[in-house]
């Protein structure tokens, strides 16, 4: 039985929760996600395992509430049961020992950066992490990397908390204080990544990458969630869902994440729909 | 002793019309009404050989229970079905009965063979209906553990044959509901879902443990599943979980799917229901379908209950060389389905949002046959055209998922990553490890998976009763 633990909200509409899992937590290695489903119309969503305590046999997962399916999970409390969840799925994130990381995060993608900072400071690494956010509401785990990592800058666009300014920005700036990095991580929406990826390139920083396609079975079975990593067709579920940035798509992603922009819209029509009239009514 | 002949056709099945089941997902073959089935089933000459058993992968008793059926002992013809067949409502639907056991049958040498395959579902409907069920009480509990990973035909054929001779059995299954191919890839039209989830209560009841959203290769590997959960058979039986691809321009646009994709979203999310199932999927008013196969003719006829105006079926051969089932052609072309023979995508064109607009196609002609002995296609230099769609999918054969061969270096398997298995026990060359169905033999059918689990299920018995006292070999099954 999946029961939700724990539930706590980390930003608007984000949602960390602790659920049972053994038999995915003791499998479990950073990078990993699970396929979620809440109910028996629901879809099948893939999320980032952000945390595991093998000892209680429970995952954690951070939920960003954008349309139906991660809406309506949202809603679950604690003691509720999670209908469908399986996992770990995709590669687990290739931790060299020894390493000296910049681990990037925007918005919701500190939640993916969060496991592997983790990993790399399990293996003796010097991480410096960036997380950056819209304004300060939108900075998360910010306390949880200070207790792991060596260093935390945060950026904000407005400025309400840490530096004014892009991910990006942060990152230069460090750059030009002379600071090296055996390899960058960045996770977050794909002009982020994108621009992440402008800044490494020509100085051959290795970039990690973490991606978020559409995805279906989660298993390689469909080929829904495919992208074009160095002009080979790879699949996110089991050929990632870490790639090496300097050869992702990001174009092509971004395009066939707008495949069912109309659907989307109308179900999150028919949600907000149902959630005023049950205002109105209780 | 052999009977008079009493009709030279079959009876016909009673059909959805054909204009109105275009638009809808409910089941277009509707099946006998009971006085049907009977006449039908007194066709049968009960002749002194019986050719249609050696017919039949899963060796029916073909004779006995259409005689039971003949003389309306419908329990006595489903005990006998069910003796041999676990998934009757499911075989009696899509097997390619044409090929297998009324290719065979004697009045068929002159005239049209017993509708077996009606009868067939006739009976396990009939059964479902009434709520008769297969009493039989499995053998007494060996206390032997088998693991079987993917619960399609192979795997819950070869599990309720197990759980028949006590052995304690856990399915394995990597998507949320069991059934496999029977609940992702064939749709309602062919295969209503309830029917396929009365099958596998049916296991349920005989003793099988069906452990969902449990992949295998990453939940826990093959060797896991010995050394963590002491299991001491495991049967693989994963299916052709790998979508195909061409390498042509455009298949990464919006509106290109694999079969599989296109299928799991409707199939088994439900999406012709979407909004009230949350998953959508693309109602294209101009599909194409590339593909030959019954995995081609169930796309394409999706297609149409999406609400397709024109769906294509786009082939590189002709209609001689399809693999499809007859019966699916026909119903395809009945619904409005429009056959483009010899003819095969080029490129796929887009739109200024990344979205099809268009295919382009070559003109193809039969050259020299290949290795399957079909004729070879040969693209026409200068032939080219495009047609208006907005929908592409891809139905060209399903291949090996790789789960399975990352995390089990040590079982061998062919460069396409088909596992090794003996042919007769489904053995493969790692101890305790037996495999069967299309992760086999590459893309084939329901019957040939359970055909597969089926003598696998005996091998295993004797893998499991009498190990061989110098150590596994798999030639001692």
């Amino acid at each position: 039985m999946h029961r939700i633990l724990n539930k706590e909200v980390l930003a608007p509409d984000v949602v960390r929760f602790w659920i049972e899992g053994a038999h995915i937590a003791r499998k479990r290695k950073p990078g990993q996600f699970v396929i979620i489903r809440t109910s028996e119309e629901g879809e099948r969503i893939p999320l980032t395992i952000a945390d595991v305590d093998k000892q209680r046999g429970a995952i954690s997962i951070i939920v960003q509430g954008v349309g139906t399916s991660t809406k309506r999970l949202n809603e679950l409390n604690v003691g509720d049961a999670i209908l469908d969840l399986a996992g770990p799925l995709g590669r687990a994130t290739e931790i060299h020992p020894n390493a000296r990381v910049c681990c990037i995060g925007g918005g919701i993608g500190t939640a993916v950066v969060y496991p592997i900072a983790c990993g790399a400071k399990a293996l003796h690494g010097q991480v410096v992490a960036i997380v950056g956010g819209r304004t300060k509401d939108f900075i998360i785990l910010e306390k949880e990397l200070l207790a792991v990592v060596d260093r935390v800058i945060v950026t904000t666009d407005d400025g309400s908390a840490g530096t004014k300014g892009l991910v990006t920005d942060a990152l230069q700036a460090l750059l030009a204080e002379g600071q090296t990095f055996d390899e960058v991580v960045a996770v977050g929406p794909l002009p982020m990544m994108k621009a992440v990826v402008a800044v490494t390139r020509p100085l051959g920083i290795k970039t990690t990458v973490s991606l978020n396609p559409l995805m279906v079975d989660g298993t390689g079975m469909c080929g829904g969630c495919r992208v074009s990593v160095g002009g080979e067709q790879k699949f996110v579920c089991v050929d990632g869902p870490e790639f090496d940035g300097q050869l992702v798509d990001f174009d092509e992603l971004a395009a066939r994440l707008r495949a069912y922009g109309e659907q989307e819209a109308e179900s999150l029509r028919i949600y907000n729909q149902r959630v005023a009239c049950q205002a109105i009514t209780t | 002793m052999a009977k008079k002949i009493t009709q030279k056709t079959k009876n016909a099945m009673p059909l959805q019309d054909a204009v109105a089941r275009a638009h809808n997902f409910e089941e277009v073959a509707l099946g006998y009404p009971v006085d049907l089935a009977v006449l039908e089933a007194q066709r049968c000459i009960q002749c002194k050989n019986y050719p249609c058993v050696a017919g039949c992968p899963v060796e029916i008793d073909i004779p006995k229970f259409i005689l039971q059926v003949a003389e309306r002992d419908f329990e006595g013809a489903f005990k006998t079905l069910m003796d041999r067949n676990v998934l009757p409502a499911i075989c009696g639907r899509v097997c390619p009965q044409e090929e297998q056991c009324e290719v065979k049958c004697t009045l068929g040498v002159k005239f049209e063979p017993v509708a077996i395959g009606r009868i067939e579902r006739f009976v396990a409907d009939y059964a479902s209906l009434v709520k008769f069920t297969d009493d039989t009480p499995p053998a007494p509990p060996t206390g032997h553990k088998v693991a079987v990973v993917g619960s399609g035909p192979a795997g819950l054929t070869v599990a309720a044959d197990l759980a028949k001779m006590g052995h304690g059995v856990t399915i394995f299954e990597a998507l949320h509901k069991a059934g496999g191919v029977l609940v992702y890839g064939i749709p309602e039209f062919r295969l209503p879902k309830a029917i396929v989830a009365g099958e596998i209560e049916g296991l349920k009841r005989i003793g099988v443990e069906i452990k969902v959203n449990h992949v295998i290769g990453q939940t826990f590997t093959v060797d896991e599943l010995f050394t963590e959960l002491g299991y001491e058979a495991v049967f693989i039986a994963t299916g052709a979980g790998l979508p195909t691809f061409p390498k042509i321009p455009g298949i990464n646009l919006i509106g290109v799917y694999s079969a599989n994709e296109y299928l799991t979203r409707s199939n088994l999310m439900k999406a012709y229901l979407f909004p009230v199932s949350d998953t959508p999927t693309i109602r294209g008013k101009n599909v194409a379908v590339i593909g030959g196969g019954n995995t081609a003719m169930d796309a394409v006829r999706t297609a149409l209950r999406l609400g397709a105006e024109n769906a294509y079926l786009v082939y590189r051969r002709t209609r001689k060389e399809m693999p499809a089932r007859l019966e699916e052609v026909e119903h395809a072309e009945e619904e409005g389905v429009k056959i483009m023979m010899l003819a095969a995508p080029t490129a796929i064109l887009a739109d200024e949002r990344s979205r099809v607009r268009a295919m382009r196609c070559i003109r193809m002609e039969l050259g020299e046959p290949d290795s399957s002995g079909r004729r070879s296609p040969v693209p026409q230099k200068g032939s080219e055209f495009d047609i208006d769609v907005d929908t592409v999918v891809f139905a060209i054969g399903q291949g090996a998922n790789p789960l399975i061969r990352n995390t089990t270096p040590d079982l061998p398997m062919n460069k396409w990553g088909n596992i090794l298995a003996d042919d007769a026990t489904g053995a493969t060359q790692k101890p305790g490890v037996f495999a069967g169905g299309d992760i086999v033999t590459g893309g084939a059918t329901v019957i040939s998976a359970m055909g597969a689990g089926r003598r696998a299920a005996r091998a295993i018995d004797r893998y499991l009763t009498n190990p061989s006292a110098d150590g596994y070999s798999p030639t001692d099954v």
